[in-house]
Formats: C-alpha cells, sequence, structure tokens
C-alpha cells in the first residue's frame, strides 16, 4: 500500500497547522455557552485530545482542542474543528458519521469532498486498519463533548 | 541433572557446533534461513525484522518439535496411566529440566507460567495469599516472613516495565505496604547513590529488570543485590530481556525469583517461566488452585504438593514447554557468550548509526559508551524530533522494515525521559548487518518524508 495515499499532503499541512488547537483564546466563550468537554486517550500508543465544544443559537459556536500524538490524529483534530465550527449540531452528526463510515470500511468507501472536506483526505487511513484509531480519537472526544453540550 | 536434548533431527540444520569463533555475519545469514517467517517481503520488500525485542521469530526445529509432539506423544500430564500419558509427562519435565539448566538452576526451582508477566504476578500473590494465611493462623509460623503489612516496603526501580511494576503497586494496595521506586537520571541511568538510601531496614523486597527493554542497558544485579540482601530483602528479577540474550545463571546472580518468556527467546508465546529459591517457593502458599497441584483434597480443604506443580494448576502448555526446551537447545547450541558477543556489535552499529543521523535522540547509552560496566545489547530506541513514532514506525514498514512504537510498556520511564512515546529496533540471533543498514537507510528519509526541516521540538 502506498505510503502517500496515507498520509496525503493536506493531511500533513493539517497536522502542522493544527487548526483550533489551545483552548486559551476563547475559553470564556466557550463556558459562557452549553459547554462539554471530553478527554480521550488511546491506551496503545499514548495519543490523547482533549475537546471542547460549546453549543449556542443552534449551532456549535466553537471546538477547540489540545493533544498530541501522531500526524495522523492530530491532522484530524484539526480538520474536525474547520468542519465543525458554525455547523449545527445535526449537521456534526452527519459529518461524523460519514467520517466514520468511511474509516471503518477498509478502502471500500471513498470520501466524498461535498460532505467530509478535507477530511475526505482520511480515506487512504481506512486502508491502514493499525491507524483508523488515531482518525478518530477526536471525533470520538467531539461527539461525547457535544452530548455534554446538549447538542 | 542431565540435560536432555531434543532428537538430533531438531537440532538445526545449519548450525555448527564450533563455539570457539565469532558468531559473524555470514554465520548468521545461515541462522536467518532456519526461520521461516524471515524470507517474505513485506509491502514490496524484504523483511527487515528489527523487533525481536517485542517477540522473537521461531525457527523450524522448534515449530518442528511442537509439531512432533502433537504427532506423537499428545496426552495430559501427570496424570493417566496410558503409553502416551507417560511419554507426554516424560517430554514436558525433560523440558523443564532443559530449561531449567539454561538458567543454572534446578528443575524444581522452574515453574511453567503463560508468560513473564504471570510469572511475576504469581510471585506478587503469593506473597499476599501469605499475608492472608499468617493473619488467619494457616500455615507454619514461617510464612511470616512473606507476609506484608503497613510499614513494610516494596521497591522497585524508574525503568521497569509495566509487568514488573503494576503487580507490585497492587500488592502493596492489596497488604498496606509501600511502594518506593530508585529514580532513574535524566540520561536513565539508575541512582544507586538514592538506591542505597531507599532500601533499607523497612525493604522487604527489591524488584527490577535485568535488562532494559527500552535503554538496552544491562542493569547493576550485584549492586542491587547486595542492597537487597544486606536489608533482607527479598529480590525479583525480570529477565524477560537478558535470558534470550546473554548467558544467565540465577544461582550466580543469587536473586531469590525470576521471570522470563519463552517468546522472546525462540519459543511459541504462551510459555514462560518463573525461578524460585526451591525453599521459597515449596514454603508460598499457591497462587492459582484447582486441579494438578494437591495432594488431598476433602470437601473443606485442601493439601498442595511442593514446586514446581504446587504453581501449575490445570491442563498445562505440554507443547510449548517441549517447543521452548527445543528453542533454548537451538541458542545452546549457537552458543549465549557468542550471541551476546554478537548482540553487543549489533546494539553498537544500531547506536552508531543512530546517533549520526541529524534530529534524532538515541535513548540510553551513547555510541561506544557502557553502563555498569556492560555494553549495549541489542536494542536501541530513539525519538525523532518533530515525527510521532507511529509517524516513523509507518514509514519504516512501507520500507520493509518493522520496528516497535509507543510507550514500549515502559510509561514511567517515557514520562521521565521527556517523551510519551519511541520508537525501538531490537536486533537477535538472526539480525545481519545489512538489515541494520537498510533499518538506518531507511529512517535517515524519515523526517524529509514528513517535511520536519528544523530541530525543533527535539
Amino acid at each position: 500500500m502506498s505510503l502517500d495515499a496515507l498520509y496525503q499532503q493536506v493531511i500533513l499541512d493539517h497536522a502542522k497547522e493544527r487548526h483550533g488547537s489551545g483552548f486559551a483564546e476563547r475559553l470564556a466563550e466557550a463556558q459562557a455557552a452549553g459547554f462539554g468537554e471530553s478527554h480521550q486517550l488511546n491506551p496503545v500508543c499514548g495519543d490523547e485530545v482533549t475537546v471542547r465544544v460549546a453549543v449556542a443559537d443552534g449551532a456549535i459556536q466553537s471546538l477547540r482542542w489540545e493533544g498530541q500524538g501522531c500526524s495522523i490524529s492530530m491532522a484530524s483534530a484539526s480538520v474536525l474543528h474547520d468542519l465543525a465550527e458554525g455547523a449545527s449540531p445535526e449537521e456534526f452528526r452527519q459529518v461524523a458519521d460519514a467520517f466514520r463510515e468511511m474509516l471503518r470500511s477498509r478502502g471500500q468507501i471513498a470520501g466524498d469532498p461535498e460532505v467530509l472536506g478535507d477530511a475526505a483526505a482520511f480515506e487512504g487511513v481506512s486502508r491502514f486498519a493499525a491507524r483508523v484509531k488515531c482518525a478518530m480519537i477526536a471525533w470520538v472526544a467531539a461527539e461525547d463533548a457535544a452530548r455534554q453540550a446538549g447538542a | 541433572m542431565a540435560l536432555v536434548s531434543v532428537p538430533a533431527p531438531l537440532r538445526p540444520a545449519s548450525v555448527g557446533t564450533a563455539h570457539s569463533s565469532e558468531l559473524d555475519d555470514s554465520e548468521a545469514e545461515r541462522i536467518r534461513h532456519d526461520f521461516p517467517a524471515l524470507d517474505q517481503a513485506v509491502n514490496g520488500r524484504p523483511l527487515v525484522y528489527l523487533d525481536s525485542g517485542a517477540t522473537s521469530q521461531k525457527p523450524r526445529s522448534v515449530l518442528e518439535a511442537e509439531q512432533d509432539f502433537y504427532e506423537t506423544r499428545n496426552a495430559a500430564v501427570h496424570r493417566g496411566a496410558h503409553e502416551l500419558a507417560v511419554r507426554a509427562t516424560d517430554a514436558y519435565e525433560e523440558a523443564r529440566a532443559t530449561v531449567a539448566a539454561f538458567v543454572g538452576v534446578d528443575p524444581a526451582e522452574l515453574v511453567w507460567t503463560s508468560n513473564a508477566t504471570e510469572a511475576l504476578n504469581l510471585v506478587a500473590y503469593a506473597f499476599s495469599n501469605a499475608t492472608v494465611w499468617a493473619e488467619r493462623g494457616r500455615g507454619t509460623a514461617e510464612l511470616r516472613r512473606f507476609a506484608l503489612g503497613p510499614g513494610d516496603e516494596i521497591v522497585v526501580t524508574e525503568l521497569e516495565h509495566h509487568a514488573n511494576l503494576i503487580p507490585w503497586q497492587e500488592l502493596a494496595f492489596r497488604t498496606g505496604a509501600t511502594l518506593r521506586y530508585i529514580p532513574v537520571d535524566d540520561d536513565g541511568r539508575l541512582d544507586l547513590a538514592e538506591a542505597a538510601r531507599i532500601i533499607g531496614p523497612n525493604t522487604r523486597l527489591v524488584a527490577f529488570s535485568h535488562a532494559s527493554n527500552l535503554l538496552g542497558t544491562v542493569s547493576p544485579v550485584e549492586e542491587l543485590v547486595g542492597l537487597a540482601r544486606g536489608a533482607g530483602a527479598f529480590t525479583v528479577l525480570d529477565a524477560c530481556q537478558s535470558v534470550p540474550h546473554m548467558p544467565v545463571d540465577f544461582k550466580a546472580l543469587d536473586v531469590d525469583f525470576a521471570a522470563f518468556s519463552g517468546h522472546k527467546m525462540l519459543a511459541p508465546t504462551g510459555i514462560g517461566a518463573l525461578y524460585g529459591r526451591r525453599e521459597l517457593l515449596d514454603a508460598l502458599p499457591p497462587f492459582l488452585v484447582g486441579g494438578s497441584m494437591i495432594t488431598t483434597v476433602t470437601m473443606e480443604r485442601a493439601e498442595y504438593l511442593p514446586a514446581p506443580q504446587r504453581f501449575e494448576a490445570g491442563t498445562q502448555r505440554i507443547s510449548q514447554a517441549v517447543a521452548f526446551a527445543a528453542a533454548v537447545d537451538y541458542l545452546r547450541e549457537t552458543g549465549m557468550q557468542r550471541i551476546a558477543a554478537r548482540e553487543a556489535r549489533l546494539g553498537e552499529r544500531l547506536a552508531q548509526g543512530i546517533a549520526a543521523l541529524d534530529g534524532v535522540r538515541l535513548l540510553g547509552p551513547a555510541p561506544g559508551e557502557e553502563w555498569y560496566v556492560h555494553p549495549r545489547f541489542g536494542i536501541a530506541a530513539f525519538d525523532v524530533a518533530g515525527v510521532h513514532a507511529h509517524d516513523v514506525g509507518q514509514y519504516l514498514d512501507s520500507r520493509g522494515v518493522a520496528v516497535r512504537v509507543g510507550h514500549h510498556c515502559a510509561q514511567p520511564l517515557h514520562r521521565r525521559l521527556g517523551l510519551t512515546a519511541s520508537t525501538r529496533a531490537s536486533a537477535y540471533v538472526y539480525t545481519t548487518e545489512a538489515d541494520i543498514d537498510a533499518f538506518l537507510a531507511a529512517l535517515a528519509e524519515v523526517r524529509g518524508f514528513f517535511g520536519v526541516t528544523s530541530k525543533a521540538g527535539s
């Protein structure tokens, strides 16, 4: 299997840029709204991500995260931030479901950029079974945090 | 005790008995052909297997020994009067004698376990059972020497594998004893001055690893055993990474208990061994109880056999034990001194190659450096600045190179070294210089692939 299918350039870029990483700047706003926080750990590799979600006026106002881990897990959190902020909870659920379905398909389901945006670049991950959890960890945290926020 | 060998056809065909000469690259190349799993391509490249520290590959003679057992001698052991049961029992006990002799102990002092983790848990649970027995007045007064309670201290080190840490955490919890640890410095070196301060009159048990699964170092056993003896404490040695790679004699090391696993030394998974000083094993209460380990059973109570049966409840791992002995025969034929010398050279080649790369931090001793008067054995772990260990491992895998990534079951040591994960290359008897060079060539490409040019983050 080609390594370039796993590490697409958009993933390597997100892994470096880490959109939405860091809690300091918008914490006050987040805590004022419907708020949820979730910490997820992958005991196999030690990757960990904490996601904070603030929901108000029928939309995810803020999704911030902090974590450490491999490029796949960090890029996935960065893409998550871009997709979730501004989305309604229902829209986010649909994106998360499509993302999960693609990752679990063992290469059978191609990512639809119309639905998934940059997250479609993770379709190659589904062929590397050992890395699927890396791509999911931030999303699992986001779903849990969103539930807590009442979304 | 006579040494028992496997039949001649099961001996490694390609390994001569000339033990005087160095185990060189051409011999390693021949040895390699005894291992079917090494003869394959992975991701379009010839497999370069540098994950023997996690588990070793198996030579044909070991695979054949296990198959031969099932084809000719399979039966339950220590029960039944039929011919196959006798043959199976003989094979099982001969295997015990072979493996016991390999580590310099008597057969009655070697207990089969599922793996080293179970061996260490066995000791921990036997001690807590002794604590309960002593509290309730069961057994002889002699049991009191194993009983633990508030004020007693169990000592481990900061570099332990989780298997030699968590059983002691839980034993401390169950008994009210305190767990203390010998710290390491920024490089991972044990602080022996601190060890001398920590191990004292309250110390009842000292558990430490013989060889580090991360740093490639051999521990100062003599010093630590001396401190423990001086304090009247029991010693437990985690020998998982030493027994496969160097000559080991537990009697000479003067430890009370020692654990090692078969699968790291050419044997199948599912079998490990516990060494215990005979008088200690016979005095300790059992851990798992049930069939095959009793003398008399009534509806109210049971009496137990002496060691080793005392600790082998239920149907045992018979074919694995037989194959374990075949693995030991393979290693003995090759020569443990020669294997240790070979691994020291491979470890140095790994260390030099890794340390020479920009932005790669070698963990443990620097190239050419000896810690506690021992060279690095065939393990080298490292951190690549700006690239997570999983990504390093994935890149190497795409080049056919198998290494271990993650925390290697040593989270506290990683934390101490300022890391959450690392990458580890580990060699064994079948590793060639070409394997190491292929690994180093692939490792040199990693930072370029992930677009990491600065050394930031190292």
